[in-house]
């Protein structure tokens, strides 16, 4: 018995070592956020004392270079209503999909399954061109996008669960006088919580973080996510403001920790979900 | 029940079924034509047929962003695969922390490739530095730099889904095999591995395609450089549609190239996963 928590202990402090070696490249960052830009390339592992330290000035000057906050509001605004609308309008069409037998809706399940394969440049120009003859290249255009990007996923995994449901539950439903929206709304939606759940969390954790969607179909003069944002502080010939830099990926990183460490239970149970059924 | 649901077709599928057209099977159509066809913006596409699939073929940058993806995949899809299940099976065992550990590796993946890229930019410039060398100096240093960010980004992830298999072995699988007198190096070998191929399956696909799709992080990380040498696939046609004029052409061939090898990954993958469960 001995041995055996003296080995436990010796995991403890291996794992331990590990942990900090993973947090490291963080802490490196929030470090570098505090110093002049000069020591920042000179001397990026040396702690931000003495006449390295510049207080807050690389936030402030990242904020102002990038528009920052303004991103931040984009990439909240179009991560949330891209998400409610794909779990909305995605569910709706799976159940109807699942319930109506016929050529039209097996062409097209077997169109968003194939969706699925397909890599982003494969159609990258043509949608980019096609988003901007329909003037989809505002916040609220690139949610239609992304609701036709994402829908592949979405439809197979509502699909495969809604399959799982009893129609007895709906006929009794509509048998008692539901129409098909409310039987839709008020029975089986319900029974699609958790999948809906897994879901979201699948499809936020790629629309937070996309770069190149948004970048091609956005005017990105006037609107830009964080991803944007950050990409935009490599100027011309590769050069980078690295004071800004820092001060803007650790304002990037802090609200993505904070909504990980909340709903760290659901994204993790989300993702063996998600990887199981995908 | 079904012709009732049937008359709802407006309300149920068509908001999705127009976005879906827009946002997928409209560009992918125009894509697969574009890709015959000389042309700098859609309106003025002229089909000119196998020409930009000849072109590419004579384009040196192409078969070397070829060789670099697949270089790079091959590496972290090992890499990744041996380091996440090597956790994995280590964080089942019961010790103190195993949550917190698990917290900690996953975390990475919740940050985009973009902001991975420039993290590391810092952090591996800062290295090089002692020995009077940046990332940008040759394309060797750009290919281990992307593989170790692709490792703390990855692993955590692949852990997760390694802990769910594990952790799904019947314990009296385990139990009656070490009554039986198994060494932990038989139960490794005989139980937990072939217990959670299905995870191995579902893991090396994952990282397979991330391996051959990664775009933002290569962008962050190096762009290319040193000239182009560390350009990986995605970056490649990228930089093939808006960087060189006269060549949208050839870059939707590419796109097309491409899409077909990862669709082979994904239909292997398949088989592979379904002819499982049959076993099973």
């Amino acid at each position: 018995m001995k041995t055996k928590s003296k080995k436990n202990l010796k995991f403890t402090i291996i794992f331990g070592i590990l942990s900090v070696a993973w947090l490291y490249p963080i802490y490196l960052v929030v470090i570098n956020s505090f110093k002049k830009k000069a020591y920042i390339s000179k001397a990026p592992f040396s702690l931000p004392f003495g006449k390295m330290y510049i207080g807050l000035e690389n936030y402030v000057s990242g904020i102002a270079k990038t528009g920052f906050l303004q991103a931040f509001g984009w990439t909240l605004f179009i991560t949330v209503c891209s998400v409610a609308v794909i779990i909305l309008c995605t569910s709706m069409c799976a159940w109807y999909l699942g319930r109506v037998h016929n050529k039209v809706t097996k062409t097209i399940y077997y169109l968003c399954l194939f969706s699925m394969i397909v890599p982003f440049q494969m159609v990258m120009f043509p949608l980019s061109k096609i988003a901007n003859q329909l003037r989809l290249n505002t916040p609220w255009g690139l949610i239609i996008i992304y609701l036709g990007f994402g829908a592949g996923l979405s439809i197979f995994m509502f699909s495969g669960f809604i399959k799982s449901i009893p129609l007895e539950i709906e006929e009794a439903a509509m048998i008692d006088g539901c129409s098909p929206l409310q039987t839709f709304f008020l029975v089986v939606f319900p029974i699609l919580k958790p999948t809906a759940i897994t879901i979201a969390i699948l499809e936020t954790m790629w629309i937070w973080n996309d770069y190149l969607l948004p970048y091609l179909i956005l005017d990105i003069k006037k609107f830009k996510t964080i991803s944007i944002a950050v990409q935009y502080l490599r100027g011309g010939y590769g050069s980078i403001d690295m004071g800004a830099m820092m001060g803007v990926l650790v304002l990037a990183i802090v609200p993505i920790i904070l909504f990980y460490l909340f709903c760290q239970k659901y994204i993790i149970e989300g993702v063996v979900a998600g990887a199981v059924k995908g | 029940m079904e012709k009732a649901i049937k008359r709802y077709f407006p309300v149920f599928v068509l908001p999705t079924l127009l976005a879906f057209i827009i946002g997928f099977i409209a560009p992918f159509a125009e894509g697969i034509w574009l890709s015959f066809c000389d042309f700098t913006t859609i309106n003025d596409a002229k089909w000119v047929g196998l020409e930009n699939y000849i072109k590419i073929m004579a384009d040196d940058t192409f078969g070397h962003a070829f060789r670099f993806s697949t270089l790079f995949t091959v590496v972290t899809v090992i890499l990744i695969n041996l380091f996440a299940f090597a956790a994995a099976l280590a964080l089942t065992k019961k010790f103190k922390g195993t949550n917190l550990f698990r917290t900690v590796f996953f975390m990475p993946n919740l940050i985009g490739g973009i902001i991975l890229g420039y993290i590391w930019n810092l952090l591996l410039n800062g290295v090089l530095q002692i020995f009077k060398r940046t990332l940008t100096y040759s394309s060797v240093y750009g290919f281990v730099g992307l593989v170790i960010l692709m490792l703390w980004q990855q692993i955590g992830y692949m852990m997760i889904i390694y802990i769910a298999g594990i952790q799904n072995i019947p314990g009296e699988l385990i139990e009656a095999a070490k009554i039986d007198g198994a060494s932990s190096k038989q139960i490794l070998k005989n139980i937990t591995i072939p217990m959670v191929m299905p995870s191995i399956t579902i893991c090396t696909f994952l990282t397979l395609t991330n391996g051959f799709k990664l775009f933002d992080q290569n962008l962050a990380l190096t762009n290319g450089e040193p000239s182009g040498t560390s350009e990986m696939l995605a970056l490649n046609i990228f930089n093939t549609f808006y960087g060189r004029t006269g060549w949208e052409g050839a870059g939707q061939a590419k796109a097309v190239i491409f899409f077909i090898l990862v669709a082979i990954i994904a239909i292997v993958q398949n088989r592979l996963t379904s002819r499982k469960e049959i076993q099973a």
